[in-house]
């Protein structure tokens, strides 16, 4: 069993990405073995109201029950606690938030209650550090990346909230981490597909250090080719235990399941 | 058979305390990957006592050192090129001849120099009179300087590559930061230049785009500091090409263009 947590529908603003069609998500999932996804829409994360886009997720993860809708949630927005109500009410496995790409303070006020009421209704809330590579990004596309500081004022705001950040890398984490008390760390997951594998060993060290209950499968797909993930995790020596909890049982534990 | 044509590995003398984990981990890795050939270029001291991409003669000598004592330590596993730093002209031109008669199979390049500049002529004349390749450390769609190197984009290496037509050129690193579209949009009008896929990027796309760009002729597969991207790109690859094009990616293109017996089988 393996669960990707980072996946999205649909194109990207700054560039031209093949295979973002729900059916080209599924085709690389079964490429490289992954059984289910958790899917944002990607072109909502760039519009006004990203909430825009939720409908058309909730339909296609109808339509495709190998997804599962991880619908954007602006808490700018008046209606937001309408927009989380719904997303419990489909089952939603996360929501998500990605403050500086909605123009929001990373750890304002807005911020702040909706990772209390995500957490109230059971539901981690999803981050992304960034998208892309600075080095690479559109000249245009100047959006701040995610600070390590809002995780740790987010997780740090009260006792339900459980985060997950996708795209991080070891010093983000290690950061985080360790500048947050032992409680509040144990309720923030981080995904693998931006933590180097060897030489530099990032995600070993990191595994060895914090744990391997810290961390989610996660491919960033279809901007990234899922196979970084997998490879990551077969260059890993970790026990058959700890993959399986990597691929999809620390996801549980996000959802508030037992393991 | 799997060449990767970017490796590194650490000296002693560089800023890494762990170099000797750091090179176990890449030996590791690569038996796990199936790499059969690491070829690696030691950038002088990697910053210790003079830049990495602008090594002292003192360092270039001490970094090509390392990189012969390792083809000898592992025999076919590990294969090196020179690295030298153009603005001692003589020195590179004589370190070339050097690691050449004690084995070096390329020559590699930093960002002493931008890559048009002419002083890079006389090091290209003697690659070429050695019949060694020259890999260049490109920065993809350079918009600006970048503190610590005087690094190259796509265009400047054609241009270089357009005034040396006998010589190859390894484009580094598509993969490794940059607008890898800048590289493509240049590089199909140049035909002695390949493109090395390694770097930490694993677009989705990329791929696809080397390919039509200059086909599976002249791409070669590379890790550079990242072996689990280069890992994933080899298995996309796989899956993109047909068997007799994964191959040339895989290691016949790298056998073609480093010197005879290079390589195992050569």
């Amino acid at each position: 069993m393996r669960i990707d947590v980072n996946a999205f529908l649909g194109g990207y603003p700054f560039a031209k990405v093949p295979g973002t069609s729900p059916q080209d998500v599924l085709a690389a999932m079964d490429r490289v073995a992954v059984d289910e996804a958790w899917v944002t829409h990607l072109p909502g994360l760039f519009w006004r109201d990203p909430t825009a886009g939720n409908a058309w997720l909730y339909d296609t993860c109808r339509e495709f029950p190998r997804l599962h809708p991880v619908p954007a949630v602006h808490p700018g927005l008046a209606d937001w606690p309408d927009v989380l109500r719904e997303a419990v009410a489909r089952g939603a496995p996360a929501i998500r938030c990605d403050p500086c790409y909605f123009a929001l303070a990373p750890s304002g006020a807005e911020m702040v209650a909706l990772a209390a009421a995500a957490g109230a209704a059971g539901r981690p809330l999803l981050l992304a550090v960034r998208l892309e590579d600075a080095r690479q990004r559109h000249p245009n596309d100047v959006t701040p990346e995610l600070p390590a500081a809002a995780v740790r004022a987010l997780i740090r705001s009260a006792p339900a909230v459980r985060l997950v950040v996708t795209h991080a890398d070891r010093g983000f984490i290690e950061e985080v981490h360790f500048g947050s008390t032992p409680d509040d760390a144990r309720r923030v997951w981080w995904d693998i597909s931006w933590i180097w594998g060897p030489p530099e060993e990032h995600l070993a060290t990191l595994v060895r250090t914090i744990g391997s209950d810290r961390f989610v499968f996660g491919t960033g797909q279809p901007l990234r080719l899922p196979e970084a993930a997998v490879a990551k995790l077969d260059l890993l020596d970790v026990t058959p235990d700890e993959r399986a909890a990597i691929e999809f049982g620390n996801a549980g534990a996000a959802r508030g399941r037992k393991r | 058979m799997l060449i990767d044509v970017h490796a590194h590995f650490f000296p002693e003398r560089s800023l890494r305390p762990d170099w000797r984990a750091y090179n176990a981990s890449r030996l590791r890795a690569g038996e796990r990957i199936g790499i059969a050939v690491h070829v690696t270029s030691t950038l002088g001291t990697f910053g210790l006592t003079s830049p990495t991409y602008f090594p002292s003669p003192d360092d270039v000598v001490y970094g090509n050192d390392f990189t012969m004592a390792l083809q000898r330590e592992h025999g076919a596993r590990i294969r090196g090129y020179a690295c030298v730093n153009p603005n001692y002209q003589e020195h590179a031109r004589a370190e070339i001849a050097r690691c050449r008669s004690a084995g070096l199979i390329g020559v590699k390049l930093a960002a002493s120099r931008r890559a048009d500049d002419p002083l890079l002529d006389a090091i290209c004349e003697t690659a070429r009179a050695h019949g060694l390749p020259i890999l260049q450390h490109i920065w993809q769609g350079r918009r600006r300087d970048w503190p610590g190197q005087e690094a190259s984009d796509g265009a400047e290496l054609c241009r270089l590559a357009a005034r040396h037509p006998e010589v190859r050129f390894i484009l580094a690193h598509v993969a490794g930061g940059g607008d890898w579209r800048h590289t493509l949009a240049v590089a199909p009008a140049q035909p002695n230049v390949y493109l090395d896929l390694s770097g930490s990027g694993v677009d989705g796309g990329m791929l696809e785009a080397c390919v039509a760009a200059v086909g599976a002729g002249r791409l070669l597969w590379g890790s550079d500091i990242t072996m689990d991207t280069g890992w994933a790109k080899l298995r996309y690859l796989k899956h993109l090409l047909s068997p007799a094009d994964f191959e040339l990616v895989a290691w016949k293109n790298a056998a073609r263009i480093f010197p005879p017996r290079s390589f195992p089988g050569d």
